[in-house]
């Protein structure tokens, strides 16, 4: 699901940087390596990188070359993975990112006028970020909640149900 | 929203409403891990016979029949094998491995339990899609709690079985509900399909060989065991054993997880009256797509006054299929022009890429439904659209690309009254 518009023109930032991560961060990125086979240490790929967009906000170069040291893989590695996943952002996101379901069943018990109704009252378009940085909206596809359509999901919480009214209440509770 | 069984007894529902149905204490108390115990003293052969004699056929979408699936895994492999949970319940429609998941974990891994006894399986994953995140929690609470009661880890129950249990999740990608793109996606990689043979009961994870089973195909384990194979495929009919879970959602009153007998009788019924009928009480049913998005779309005309049964062979002759079991309820309201545009949109972005049929068709399929929304359309567009999908379909590397051909062919053909209204300007 994408979570990001990707813009193919907004290169992502090189740099040789790697990200520092406090102690109790790098043991719970360990912990991950547990699940696995000890030859197979690839497959925390994904977990780690949640970690990385949860500790840096997105999926940056210097937390991108963290991993690579990290699992003994190539920066290219990490990449190739990270840009096929939608859920992780490779540019910054707003601190509350909403995400509302686009598809079939969500859509015709009124998603588009939700999304319209979020969007005018952010003052943005779906795929964009309010200036201050507070919200993003996005446009996502089934989140498997249909049988409580209209939905939506900020960060990882699920939002169901969702009127008009909902939504304002929703919205202004975040601080 | 609605849980519930109707026309039989819950099975998949047992523990829905039940406080606290989610702990190992309650679980316990409602006759959790009694199905285990008994397995434990069955022989491999013994266990995979109950499986087949239920006629149990995979709940992902599939159908393939489980305890044959089970049976192909070697026996007498040198390398580790494994169980892989497929939690990553993303197809349109669909929602029932959510709530076994939050309310029966258990359930769960008393079912890849069983399988693992009988398989020789040391390490079993649940690979959940990454914005089910919330559920992961609950579930590592439910792997810890059997693991302080034995029944997860070295010697469970004192024998000389042991089990690890892992959580994992994606992170947005439908196609890794697909087996082979899931295995990838748990190996670290993106989520391609591969080649098959070799199936991943043979080569899976890690080229291991491994069983990939949906939420609902593995919580039936421990009932099967429990009742015996025979008699938990009465509960349905010959071909499709058991009861099975159909998660609805639009234009219902009652939208819910509802559990059925195979064979339930019929759909109109369950429609107008089990789901509370239709949302808005003057407008009409216009279409269902019975099995998530991937299925041909029903119209109102196969539905009603048809006696569709419900199970693998009903929905077929009726022609559609069961699918995941999620079924799209739509009224007269709805442009058929429209929801298919929604769902060809669907695919193009869940499209992975790797074989051209389906990346570059989908997309152009997108661009025409584009444009025709648009007020583009032409009458030929109805054609190109069919011979676009005949194009995907049958080329494609995996079923994705069927899938969104099925979902479009259905509309272009059973919707044509929708498709013509669209379809006026000449050459424009
Ligand atoms: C595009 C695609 C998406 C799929 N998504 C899912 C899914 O989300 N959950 C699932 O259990 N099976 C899904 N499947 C089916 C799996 O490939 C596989 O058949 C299933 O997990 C096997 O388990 P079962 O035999 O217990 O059904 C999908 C298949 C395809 C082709
Ligand atoms: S059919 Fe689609 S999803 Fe499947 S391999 Fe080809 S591009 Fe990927
Ligand atoms: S269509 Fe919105 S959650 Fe499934």
């Amino acid at each position: 699901m994408a979570t990001v518009a990707t813009d193919y023109t907004n290169k992502i930032e090189v740099t040789d940087e790697v990200a520092e991560f406090p102690e109790a961060v790098v043991e719970e990125m360990r912990s991950h390596l547990g699940k696995y086979p000890k030859d197979r240490s690839r497959s925390a790929l994904i977990p780690l990188l949640f970690v990385i967009q949860r500790e840096r906000g997105y999926i940056d170069n210097p937390g991108v070359n963290f991993l690579a040291q990290f699992l003994d893989l190539e920066v290219t590695d990490i990449w190739e993975t990270a840009t096929f996943y939608s859920m992780f952002n490779l540019h910054p996101v707003g601190k509350h990112h909403i995400q509302m379901c686009k598809t079939l069943s969500c859509k015709i018990l009124g998603e588009p006028e939700l999304t319209d109704h979020i969007c005018s009252k952010l003052g943005i378009k779906a795929g964009e970020t309010t200036e201050d940085g507070k919200f993003t909206v996005t446009r996502v596809e089934c989140l498997g909640s249909c049988g409580t359509a209209p939905m939506m999901q900020i960060g990882f919480d699920y939002h169901e149900n969702l009127t008009k009214e909902k939504l304002d209440e929703i919205i202004e509770g975040c601080e | 929203m609605e849980i519930k069984a109707i026309g039989c007894e819950p099975l998949q529902l047992k523990r829905m409403h039940i406080e606290n149905g989610h702990t190992l204490d309650v679980y316990r108390q409602t006759g959790g891990y009694e199905s285990l115990k008994k397995a434990m003293d069955m022989t491999s052969d013994q266990i995979i016979d109950e499986v087949k004699a239920s006629a149990l056929r995979g709940r992902g979408g599939a159908g393939f029949p489980t305890g044959m699936k089970w049976s192909f895994v070697p026996r007498d492999s040198p390398k580790p094998k494994y169980i892989v949970c497929n939690a990553d319940e993303s197809e349109p429609g669909t929602f029932k491995d959510r709530y076994l998941l939050e309310r029966d974990p258990h359930a769960l891994i008393e079912g890849m339990l069983i399988g693992a006894f009988a398989l020789g399986v040391e390490a079993c994953y649940i690979y959940y899609r990454g914005e089910y995140h919330y559920l992961i929690d609950l579930m590592n609470r439910a792997i810890e709690e059997a693991r302080e009661a034995n029944l997860v880890g070295k010697n469970i129950l004192g024998s000389d079985f042991s089990c690890e249990f892992y959580t994992h999740t994606g992170a947005g990608a439908y196609i890794c509900g697909e087996e082979t793109a899931l295995l990838s996606s748990l190996e670290g990689f993106r989520g391609h399909p591969r080649m098959k043979p070799p199936f991943p009961a043979v080569e899976g994870l890690y080229a291991c060989p491994t069983v990939v089973n949906n939420v609902e195909t593995l919580t039936s384990i421990p009932q099967i065991i429990e009742m015996g194979g025979k008699a938990w495929q009465e509960l349905g009919t010959e071909k499709s054993g058991g009861t099975k879970l159909w998660s609805v959602s639009g234009h219902v009153k009652k939208p819910g997880v509802y559990e059925l007998p195979m064979g339930y009788h019929d759909m109109e019924k369950f429609i107008l009256e089990d789901c509370g009928g239709m949302l808005r009480d003057d407008k009409a049913l216009k279409a269902c797509i019975p099995g998530g998005s991937s299925v041909y779309a029903m119209r109102a005309d196969q539905i009603i006054g048809k006696d569709v049964t419900l199970d693998y062979e009903g929905l077929v002759v009726a022609g559609s299929m069961v699918g995941s079991g999620g079924f799209i309820v739509i009224d007269e309201t709805v442009d058929m022009v429209d929801s298919t545009r929604n769902l060809t949109q669907f695919y193009r972005h869940e499209s992975c890429g790797w074989c051209t049929p389906c990346r570059e068709g989908t997309d152009w399929l997108v661009k025409i439904f584009d444009r025709i929304w648009a007020g583009g359309g032409r009458p030929e567009d109805a054609q190109l659209i069919l011979d676009l999908c005949d194009n995907i379909e049958g080329k494609s590397f995996c079923p994705l690309g069927d899938a969104a051909a099925w979902a479009i062919q259905g509309a272009v053909k059973r919707f044509p009254e929708d498709f013509k209204k669209h379809l006026i300007h000449n050459g424009n």
